[in-house]
C-alpha cells in the first residue's frame, strides 16, 4: 500500500500532462488530490505501524543478473520522513495556488519531485534508492529555472550541478562497495552486513557521506542552498528546504553510516587535532550552524535570511548524526521532521504571503509597508514560525535541538558549547528579520494600494504546518516511539559497535 | 580447411544476401517507376521496400542455425552475432524511416541503396573473426558512409565534411591494413584466435607493438576517440540528418563491437594492465589513455559549443571514451555492458538527431537559440528530446543511466579486490557530472526560454513523430526494465562463448 505514495504521484504527474492546455483549476485540484492521497497513505502507515520495525512494502527481482531488486521497505525513520513529505507536499500545493503560468507543467514537475522523494525514503535496495535520488535533480532544476525569480537560471544550474556532483560521489562509493562485497546484491542489509575492510571504509565513508551531505547543506558545500532557495518559487523552496535537503541527511544516516560504520572510528593518529572523520564532520556541522546563523544576521533580502537559517538548522542534523549516541541520532531525525515543517512555513510566509504581494524581499523596503497591519495573518504566522525556529519550548524545534545538544554534550563537550552560540544568534536573526519586515516603526501610512488579503489555501497551509509543529513539540513521543526501535534494529548495529553510548 | 559449397555459403549469408537484393530492388524500382514522382512519395515507397527487406533479414536471422563457424572463422554465426545483426537491422529501419521526410536530395533510390550497402558491410563485420573480412566489410561500410555524408550536393559544407571524412578515413584504413599485415606476418594467419595463440607472450616484440598501435589508430578513427576524432564534429555538423544518425548509431555499434573483438580476441595475452601505479605495457594502457583523453576533451569542448549538432558530436566523443572503459576492462561482463550501452546510446542519439532534423527544417539552423521555447512550439517532440538528452546524460530512469552504471560496474569488477580501474571510473563519473551542464543548456533552451517573437508552432511530420515517440518509449522502457535487453545479451554471450 505504501508504495502507492510513489505511484500516485507519478500517475498524477502523467495525468497533468495529458490535461487540456487551458484547465488551470483542474490542474491544481488534480495535483492537490494526488498529494492528499499520498499523504493519506503515509498517515495511515504512520498510524498503523507503531512498532517502528522494518516492514517490507514491495519486493520483486528487477535485474537478477546483478542481484538488484525492486525492494521497498519502511522503518520508523522512513515513516516519519514519508509523513513529512506528505504534509509538505500538500501545503506546497496550497501555497502555489496562484501559479498561473504553465500551471500544469509546474504541478507535473512538482509531483514528479514528490514521487521520487517518497521513493528515496522507501527504497531498501541501494540501486533503487540511487535511481530515485537522481530523478529528484531534474524536476528541481526546471521548477527553479522556469518559475523562479532572482537569478533563477544561475541558481537552478548551481543546484543541479552540486546535486549531481554529490550523487556522482555517492555512485562511486556504491559501485565500489558493491564490487568489494562480491557483486551479489545491492540490498541495504546485505551491504551493511558485509564486513568491508577498514582501509576501504576509511575512504568510502567520507566519499559517500560528503556526497549525500552536499545536499544536506554541509558547510562548506552549502552555497547552492541559499542561492537555490532564493531563486526558487515558493513551493519549490518549501520542497527544497523541507524534504530535498532531508534526502541528503537521510542518505548520510541510512547509507553512509550504516554501510561504512568503521569509517567513523579513530584514525589512530591526529591531524590538526582531528582524530577521525567523525571529528571532522562534527566540526563542519558546527561551523555550519554558527556560520549560517551569522550570515543570516546580516542579510538584506528576507528570503536569504531563511535560506541561511536552513543551513544553520541542517547543521544540527549533521551534528546529531555525528554524536553516534541514541539521543543525538534520534534528535537528528526529529530535527529532520521539525525543520521540514518549519522551513516550509517560513518560506511560505516570505515567498508567498509577502513577496507575491509586495514584489520585494528587501527588508528595508518591507518596513515602510506596515505589513503587520496590512497582512496581520502573515505577521502572526511568521512570529509563531520564528519562535518555533528559535527553539522555543512547545514547538518541535525545541525538542529536536535539545536532544541533539544533549547528545553532543556527551560526545563533544567543547563543541557543544560553541553550538550554544549558534542558538543565540539564531534568536537574534529571527528577531531582526521579524522586526524589520513586520514591525518597523514608520509613522507614514503607506501610499501603496492595499495588498490582496491572505487567501484560504494559504491560511489552511499555514495552519496545517503550525499545528504539526506544535503537536510534535508537545508530544514528541509520537515520532520517538517509532524512531527508537528503528535505531535499535540490526541495520544500525555497526554504528552501535562503532560508539553507541 | 573443410570445403564449402557455394549454396551452403549463400545459405549462411542469407541475411546479407537479402539486404543486397533489397538494395538492388530499391535502386531499380526508383529508377524505373518512380523517376517522375514527388520526392516524398519516392522516399515513402523506397523506405517501405527497404524496411521490408530489413524485416525479412531479421526473420531469416531468427531462423538461422544457432552456431556456425565456416571457413576457419571467416564466417560466424552465434547468438551474439545474431543479436547484433538484429540490432543493426532495426537501427537501419529506423534510419530509413526517419529519412522519409527529407528534402535534401532527388537521388532517393541511391541514398537508400547506400544505406543498405553500409548495413550489409556491418552485418558481415560483426559476424567474422577474420582480418580480411573485417577489413573488406569495414571498407564497404566506410565508403558508403563517405558518399552518404556528401549526399547533400547543394551544401558545400557537406562536401567539405565528406572530403575530410574520406581523407582521414582512408588514412586510418591504411594504418589498419598495415597493422593487419604485420599481424599476418607475425602469426601466419588471418584468424583472430590463431593470431592470439601465435603472438602470445611476445609483448616486447617491436613489430607487435607497431601492429597494436596501428590497429588502435585504425579503429580509434572509426569510433571517433581522441586524438582521432577530428572528422566527427564536421561530419556531424554538415551532413544530412539521416546520414549523421546512421553514422552516430548503427556504424558506432558495429565498429565498437568489432574493435572489442579484435583487441580482446586477437590480442589476447598482450593486454598489459592499466591498474593505477601498476601499468604494464600492452594495449590496455594505450586504450585507457585514449579513453581518458576522449572523456576529458569531449566533455569540456562540448561545453563551449553553440551548434547542437557539434555539441552532440563532442558528446559522442565523450561517450566513446566511456565505452572504451569496456575494452580496458576486457571481461565478458564488460562486453555485455558495452553492448547494452552502445545500443541504448544509439537509440537516444538517433532520436536526438531526428528532433534536430525537424527543428532545423523549420528554423533553418541548429543553433542553440533555434530550440528556444521548443516545449511550447512542439510539446510532444520536446518531451521526447527531454528523454533522449537525459538518457545521454545518464539520468535515471532512462536507459543511459543503467548503461553507465553497468559499464562502470563492469570496469571495477574486472579487477576485483584491487579496485585497479577505480581511477578511470572516477574520471568517467566526474566527467558525466560535467556533461550534465551542457545537456541542461540544451534542455534549458527548449523548456525554460521563451519562444522567439516570430516563432509559430512547429509542424512535425507524422511518421517522424511516431518514430521519435517510439524511440523515446524504448529509452524509457529499457531504463525502467533493463532486464529485457540485458538478459538477452547475457544469454547470447554465454551461449557464444561456449
Amino acid at each position: 500500500m505504501l508504495a502507492w505514495t510513489i505511484y500516485i504521484s507519478f500517475l498524477g504527474a502523467l495525468a497533468l500532462l495529458l490535461l487540456p492546455k487551458a484547465s488551470t483549476t483542474a490542474a491544481r485540484v488534480l495535483a492537490l488530490l494526488a498529494a492528499v492521497a499520498g499523504f493519506g497513505i503515509a498517515l495511515n502507515a504512520f498510524l498503523t505501524h507503531r512498532t517502528g520495525e522494518l516492514i517490507t512494502v514491495a519486493r520483486h527481482p528487477w535485474i537478477p543478473a546483478l542481484g538488484i531488486e525492486y525492494h521497498l521497505a519502511a522503518d520508523g525513520i522512513s515513516l516519519c520522513l514519508i509523513l513529512l513529505t506528505g504534509i509538505v507536499a500538500i501545503t506546497g500545493i496550497l501555497f502555489s495556488w496562484n501559479i498561473e503560468r504553465r500551471t500544469k507543467e509546474f504541478f507535473a514537475f512538482y509531483l514528479l519531485l514528490i514521487g521520487s522523494v517518497y521513493g528515496v525514503f522507501l527504497s531498501y535496495d541501494l540501486f533503487l534508492l540511487f535511481v530515485f535520488y537522481e530523478i529528484v535533480i531534474i524536476p528541481k532544476y526546471f521548477l527553479i529555472a522556469i518559475w523562479g525569480s532572482t537569478r533563477r537560471e544561475y541558481g537552478a544550474m548551481k543546484l543541479a550541478l552540486y546535486s549531481f556532483i554529490g550523487s556522482a560521489m555517492v555512485l562511486i562509493g556504491l559501485i565500489a562497495a558493491y564490487v568489494v562485497a562480491g557483486a551479489k546484491s545491492m540490498s541495504l542489509d546485505a551491504l551493511a552486513g558485509y564486513p568491508f575492510p577498514l582501509h576501504f571504509q576509511m575512504f568510502a565513508f567520507p566519499l559517500v557521506f560528503v556526497g549525500f551531505a552536499i545536499l544536506a547543506g554541509l558547510w562548506p558545500f552549502h552555497t547552492w542552498a541559499p542561492t537555490g532557495h532564493v531563486a526558487a518559487p515558493t513551493a519549490a523552496s518549501m520542497l527544497l528546504a523541507g524534504v530535498v535537503m532531508k534526502l541528503g541527511a537521510y542518505g548520510c544516516l541510512r547509507v553512509a553510516m550504516t554501510l561504512f560504520p568503521l569509517g567513523l572510528s579513530p584514525w589512530g593518529f591526529h591531524v590538526l587535532g582531528f582524530g577521525s572523520w567523525r571529528d571532522v564532520f562534527a566540526l563542519l556541522a558546527i561551523i555550519g550552524i554558527v556560520y549560517g546563523a551569522m550570515v543570516a544576521l546580516v542579510q538584506k533580502d528576507f528570503k536569504f535570511v531563511i535560506g541561511y537559517s536552513s543551513v544553520s538548522h541542517m547543521g544540527f542534523i549533521l551534528l546529531g548524526l555525528m554524536t553516534l549516541n541514541q539521543i543525538g541520532i534520534s534528535g537528528a531525525v526529529v530535527q529532520m521532521f521539525s525543520h521540514g515543517i518549519l522551513a516550509g512555513l517560513l518560506f511560505a510566509v516570505v515567498g508567498r504571503m509577502v513577496y507575491d504581494r509586495t514584489h520585494t524581499r528587501e527588508l528595508a523596503a518591507l518596513g515602510p509597508m506596515n505589513l503587520n497591519k496590512a497582512i496581520p495573518f502573515a505577521a502572526v504566522t511568521f512570529v509563531l514560525a520564528g519562535m518555533a525556529s528559535m527553539g522555543l519550548p512547545g514547538f518541535s524545534g525545541f525538542v529536536a535541538e535539545l536532544m541533539i545538544l544533549i547528545g553532543a554534550w556527551h560526545a563533544f563537550p567543547i563543541l557543544a558549547i560553541c553550538t550554544g552560540l549558534g542558538i543565540v544568534v539564531g534568536v537574534v536573526y529571527v528577531w531582526r528579520a521579524m522586526q524589520k519586515a513586520f514591525f518597523a516603526e514608520h509613522a507614514v501610512a503607506s501610499s501603496h494600494s492595499p495588498l490582496p488579503p491572505i487567501s484560504i489555501p494559504e491560511r489552511l497551509g499555514a495552519v496545517i504546518l503550525l499545528a504539526t509543529s506544535i503537536a510534535i513539540g508537545l508530544y514528541p513521543q509520537m515520532l520517538l516511539k517509532i524512531i527508537t526501535p528503528a535505531l535499535n534494529s540490526p541495520l544500525f548495529e555497526g554504528i552501535r559497535k562503532g560508539g553507541w553510548n | 580447411m573443410i570445403p564449402l559449397s557455394y549454396t551452403h555459403l549463400l545459405q549462411l549469408a542469407m541475411p546479407e544476401v537479402i539486404i543486397v537484393v533489397t538494395a538492388l530492388i530499391v535502386l531499380s524500382v526508383d529508377l524505373l517507376f518512380l523517376r517522375n514522382q514527388r520526392t516524398h512519395l519516392r522516399f515513402a515507397v523506397v523506405a517501405s521496400l527497404a524496411s521490408l527487406g530489413c524485416v525479412g533479414g531479421i526473420f531469416r536471422i531468427l531462423q538461422a542455425p544457432e552456431q556456425t563457424n565456416a571457413l576457419n572463422g571467416m564466417f560466424l554465426a552465434n547468438p551474439l552475432t545474431h543479436l547484433l545483426q538484429i540490432a543493426l537491422l532495426s537501427l537501419t529501419i529506423i534510419t530509413v524511416l526517419l529519412s522519409v521526410d527529407s528534402t535534401f536530395t532527388e537521388h532517393v533510390g541511391e541514398f537508400v541503396f547506400l544505406i543498405l550497402l553500409a548495413t550489409t558491410g556491418m552485418l558481415f563485420l560483426v559476424a567474422t573473426q577474420d582480418l580480411l573480412i573485417i577489413f573488406i566489410s569495414l571498407e564497404l561500410l566506410s565508403l558508403s558512409l563517405y558518399v552518404l555524408t556528401a549526399f547533400n550536393k547543394r551544401d558545400s559544407r557537406s562536401s567539405e565534411a565528406a572530403l575530410k571524412y574520406f581523407l582521414f578515413g582512408s588514412m586510418s584504413a591504411a594504418f589498419l591494413l598495415y597493422g593487419f599485415s604485420l599481424l599476418y606476418g607475425l602469426s601466419n594467419s588471418t584468424n583472430l584466435i590463431q593470431i592470439a595463440s601465435a603472438i602470445h607472450g611476445q609483448s616486447t616484440s617491436p613489430l607487435l607493438a607497431i601492429a597494436i598501435i596501428t590497429t588502435v589508430i585504425g579503429f580509434g578513427f572509426k569510433v571517433a576517440a581522441v586524438p582521432f576524432h577530428f572528422w566527427a564534429p564536421d561530419v556531424y555538423e554538415s551532413a544530412n540528418i539521416p546520414a549523421v544518425g546512421f553514422i552516430a548509431s548503427a556504424s558506432k555499434v558495429a565498429s565498437f563491437f568489432i574493435f572489442f573483438q579484435v583487441m580482446v580476441v586477437g590480442f589476447a595475452g598482450v593486454e598489459g594492465s592499466a591498474v593505477w601505479r601498476h601499468l604494464v605495457h600492452g594495449w590496455v594502457p594505450i586504450l585507457a589513455a585514449i579513453a581518458a583523453l576522449s572523456m576529458l576533451l569531449g566533455n569540456f569542448v562540448a561545453i563551449t559549443q553553440s551548434s547542437v549538432r557539434r555539441l552532440l558530436a563532442y558528446s559522442a566523443i565523450a561517450h566513446a571514451g566511456y565505452m572504451l572503459l569496456a575494452l580496458v576492462a576486457h571481461t565478458q561482463q564488460s562486453l555485455a555492458a558495452l553492448i547494452y550501452y552502445i545500443l541504448t546510446y544509439a537509440l537516444a542519439t538517433l532520436g536526438a538527431f531526428a528532433v534536430i532534423g525537424v527543428v532545423e527544417k523549420q528554423t533553418g539552423n541548429d543553433h542553440l537559440s533555434s530550440f528556444s521555447g521548443l516545449s511550447r512550439r512542439a510539446p510532444l517532440l520536446s518531451a521526447c528530446l527531454f528523454a533522449f538528452i537525459l538518457s545521454l546524460a545518464g539520468i535515471p530512469p532512462l536507459a543511459g543511466f543503467f548503461g553507465k552504471f553497468y559499464l562502470f560496474l563492469s570496469a571495477l569488477n574486472a579487477t576485483p579486490g584491487s579496485n585497479g580501474l577505480l581511477w578511470l571510473v572516477i574520471l568517467a563519473i566526474a566527467m558525466s557530472a560535467v556533461s550534465l551542464y551542457y545537456y541542461l543548456q540544451l534542455l534549458k533552451r527548449a523548456f525554460v526560454a521563451d519562444p522567439l517573437a516570430d516563432a509559430n508552432d512547429i509542424h512535425v511530420p507524422a511518421l517522424t513523430q511516431a518514430v521519435v515517440v517510439l524511440l523515446a518509449a524504448a529509452t524509457l522502457l529499457l531504463g525502467c526494465a533493463p532486464n529485457l535487453l540485458l538478459r538477452w545479451i547475457l544469454e547470447a554471450i554465454a551461449a557464444s562463448s561456449r
